[in-house]
């Protein structure tokens, strides 16, 4: 071992997880190294370590979520901790306490972890000045959703051996994805070559600024490209005219097999879920060989088990087959 | 009763003066300005030097939230946070509950402006009943009961068609029209300035030209009926080029600043507190470019005025998801302080200017008195004290609400004293007079 070298990290310099933006590359190594121990507790006939024994975690819904929720809760109890569910629509907080009287009640509880996915950005950032608990970052509005991009580095990671260098083209829409920020911010940080593509109506302002190619042109996108990554057409958010149909939609920007055919031959195909069939990709694409979009879902239980394990801050990891 | 304000520098456009004078008041009017008066009989007020008497500041913009949202502001606040700031006088927005378009509410306005007795209050009266955009409201009763303008403000004019009829109708009546631009189906439901800052935030936009084509719609019909349009919290530099193009044609347009805009950007968003919710105002904080256009503005003679839009919100609506935040902040106790540091002592625009900008033209537009200390004025005067170091703690201000996204900034100038009809109704302890 060289002596000189920088003694590799072995913790997270934040409290919280608020979002990709304020982690450096290294943290994002960390994390997905870590992921990887976490992944082998997974594979495990008894899944469970007493990693955060004693350690409560909230998990604070106010968007309906199957697969982020469950993913966390899985990550947590195979860590042990104690965890708690709190699901709350968003209309009744219209009508009743806010989101900062919520928290402080739950922050009485003492615990440890608050895991928040919110429909306004910045919540968690919110959430962050008035709890003493780490706040773990689920998805906020259109902001960041960190975990997930975590996660999408992790399978890009584990299939081709690297992120520097990959051309990782991004279909879907831009404007209103968390998913899309914070993996534009986690995979330039790392180094791939990054291409974003939408319908014009749907390009945020400033993509350029963020170190991506912008193009509205899905060929020219996902050409020679080692990952493709779909983004969710939100129907429910398609009121705004956008663009005229759906049909016109999966014409224009679907994710066809014709034009994964454009990208390397040992592309893979991602998607965040949930997937609109034949309107942002066809079946036979998500459905194919190509397809990774199960293993994502897979190594979501992994990326936040490290996630929480890290923010907690324990001395030693009690994963290994030891 | 008599009293003298002695040896200060009086900065008074309208007369021409810049330079040290004696300002003598004669129970609530201006008796006479000159060098050396005699102090027989009078209450002799010492100036101290880099000190400025100038006539008393008008804020053409503010909320004071009375009738109806007395837990942000009342008139009576509102009225001792303005002298507090220099103000003199204020001219409250409509847009209370219930609106301002009738008589009932202008009299109760003006009532309790009556009760508080400090700054002069000059109700400006809904251009739509309700404020719905639908049909004009009683704008003659309204100005018989003392508003000195109109505005849907809050919201812009609903369409085109009753803007127009609202400068036609005004126009008997030598009131501006006030136009808060800003086109609604590009608003949306946006909450920040659209541009690179709200996308990486997660922020819905509000494009700069929702408020210039506004504008531009406003100025066009002003050009064509011979109303006068006022454009409010101008924040786009397209506004201000469409302001520019109109004036240059001879359009009766007029248009005002607020501080925040003439200072900030919306990087202020993202950090040092990111969604700090005193940073949401409507108009949004904008580009460089769009600050550089306002300072640009005022120093070219393109903007009349530098209002407040002094918008009081309490700390419980303010204390939430930036989405779900009111737009808006407290203004009326930092505009001086940020004038005087940011644009007089920077040299971008003389004493005599900012006096203009905040108390000749905002008196000139609504045709109300001020603005000048010729003799037989009414006696409303600010002293301001040029080097005085100011520290905004928000704690500290007057307003009922604390919603300011200055506190902690420091800043050189402030005011001494405020005068309202000869009487000082405000005194910095820390500006020492006599």
């Amino acid at each position: 071992m060289n002596p000189a070298a920088t003694p590799p990290l072995t913790a997270l310099k934040q409290k919280h997880l608020l979002g990709i933006a304020d982690l450096t590359p290294a943290e994002i190594v960390l994390i997905l190294d870590t992921a990887e121990a976490m992944k082998e507790v997974g594979q495990r006939t008894i899944k469970k370590v007493p990693t955060l024994r004693g350690r409560t975690v909230i998990n604070l819904f106010f968007e309906p979520s199957t697969r982020t929720r469950t993913s966390f809760e899985i990550a947590e109890k195979r860590l042990s901790a104690d965890t708690l569910n709190v699901a709350i629509a968003s209309s009744s907080v219209v009508k009743g306490e806010t989101l900062v009287d919520t928290a402080m009640n739950l922050e009485a509880m003492a615990p440890s972890m608050i895991v928040l996915r919110h429909a306004s950005s910045g919540a968690c950032h919110l959430l962050s000045r008035i709890c003493q608990a780490a706040i773990v970052n689920a998805g906020d509005g259109m902001h960041e959703h960190p975990t997930q991009a975590l996660l999408d580095a992790f399978t890009i990671r584990e299939r081709k051996k690297k992120l520097a260098g990959l051309k990782v083209a991004i279909v879907g829409d831009l404007l209103h994805s968390r998913v899309l920020r914070s993996n534009v911010l986690l995979l330039t940080k790392l180094g791939a070559e990054v291409w974003v593509c939408a319908p014009a109506t749907l390009i945020p302002p400033g993509l350029t600024q963020m170190g991506v190619t912008v193009t509205t042109r899905v060929d020219e996108a996902v050409e020679g490209a080692d990952v493709i990554m779909m983004l969710r057409i939100q129907l429910e958010r398609m009121q705004g005219a956008y663009f005229p149909s759906q049909r016109e939609y999966f014409r224009t920007f679907g994710m066809t097999e014709a034009r994964v055919a454009r990208a390397k031959p040992d592309v893979i195909i991602m998607h965040p879920g949930p997937i609109n069939r034949g309107v942002e990709i066809a079946s036979e694409v998500a459905d194919g060989t190509q397809s990774v979009i199960l293993d994502q879902v897979a190594n979501g239980v992994a990326v936040r088990m490290a996630v929480l394990y890290l923010l907690a801050g324990e001395p030693q990891i009690n994963t290994a087959a030891d | 009763m008599k009293r003298l304000l002695k040896g200060g520098r009086v900065v008074d456009p309208v007369n021409g003066r810049d330079g040290i004078f004696d300002v003598l008041i004669d129970g609530d009017r201006i008796a006479q300005v000159g060098t050396n008066l005699s102090t027989d009989g009078a209450e002799v007020i010492n100036i101290p030097s880099g000190q400025v008497v100038c006539p008393g500041l008008i804020d053409m913009h503010v909320h004071l939230r009375e009738p109806g949202q007395e837990h942000k502001e009342t008139v009576a606040t509102g009225v001792a946070s303005a002298v507090a700031g220099g103000f003199t006088a204020v001219a409250c927005m409509p847009n209370t509950r219930p609106v301002n378009d009738n008589a009932g509410v202008t009299r109760l306005i003006l009532q309790k402006a009556a009760e508080a007795s400090l700054a002069r209050v000059y109700p400006i009266g809904a251009v739509s009943r309700g404020q719905k955009g639908e049909e004009l409201a009683d704008i003659a009763e309204l100005k018989e009961a003392g508003c000195v303008a109109v505005t849907d403000d809050g919201l812009p004019i609903a369409t085109a068609l009753l803007a127009r009829r609202a400068l036609e109708y005004t126009s008997m009546f030598n009131m501006p029209v006030i136009e808060h631009c800003e086109d609604q189906t590009l608003k949306g439901d946006g909450v920040a300035h659209e541009g690179p800052v709200a996308a990486s935030l997660g922020l819905r936009g509000i494009p700069g030209v929702a408020e210039a084509i506004t504008a531009g719609r406003d100025i066009l019909l002003a050009e064509m009926t011979g109303g006068h349009i006022h454009i409010a919290h101008m924040s786009a530099w397209t506004t201000i080029e469409a302001v520019r193009q109109g004036k240059s044609r001879g359009v009766k347009v007029t248009c005002e600043v607020c501080p925040h805009h003439f200072t900030l950007t919306d990087d202020l968003l993202a950090a040092p507190v990111a969604y700090d919710t005193n940073t949401k105002m409507n108009p949004p904080l904008r580009e460089a470019r769009d600050r550089d256009a306002m300072i640009a503005g005022i120093v070219d003679g393109t903007v009349d005025v530098i209002s407040t839009d002094h918008a009081p919100h309490h700390y419980d609506e303010k204390n939430v998801e930036f989405d779900r935040a009111p737009f808006g902040i407290v203004g009326l106790e930092t505009a001086v302080s940020i004038t005087l540091d940011k644009l007089v002592h920077t040299g971008l625009i003389t004493l005599t200017r900012m006096v203009e900008l905040m108390s000749v033209n905002p008196a000139r537009i609504l045709n109300v008195p001020g603005g000048s200390l010729a003799v037989g004025e009414p006696a409303d005067i600010t002293v301001l004290a040029l080097e005085l170091p100011v520290t905004v703690d928000k704690t500290r201000l007057v307003s009922k609400s604390k919603n300011t996204p200055y506190h902690g900034w420091s800043f050189k100038g402030g005011v001494a004293a405020t005068i309202v009809g000869g009487r000082t109704v405000y005194e910095n302890p820390h500006a020492g007079h006599r």
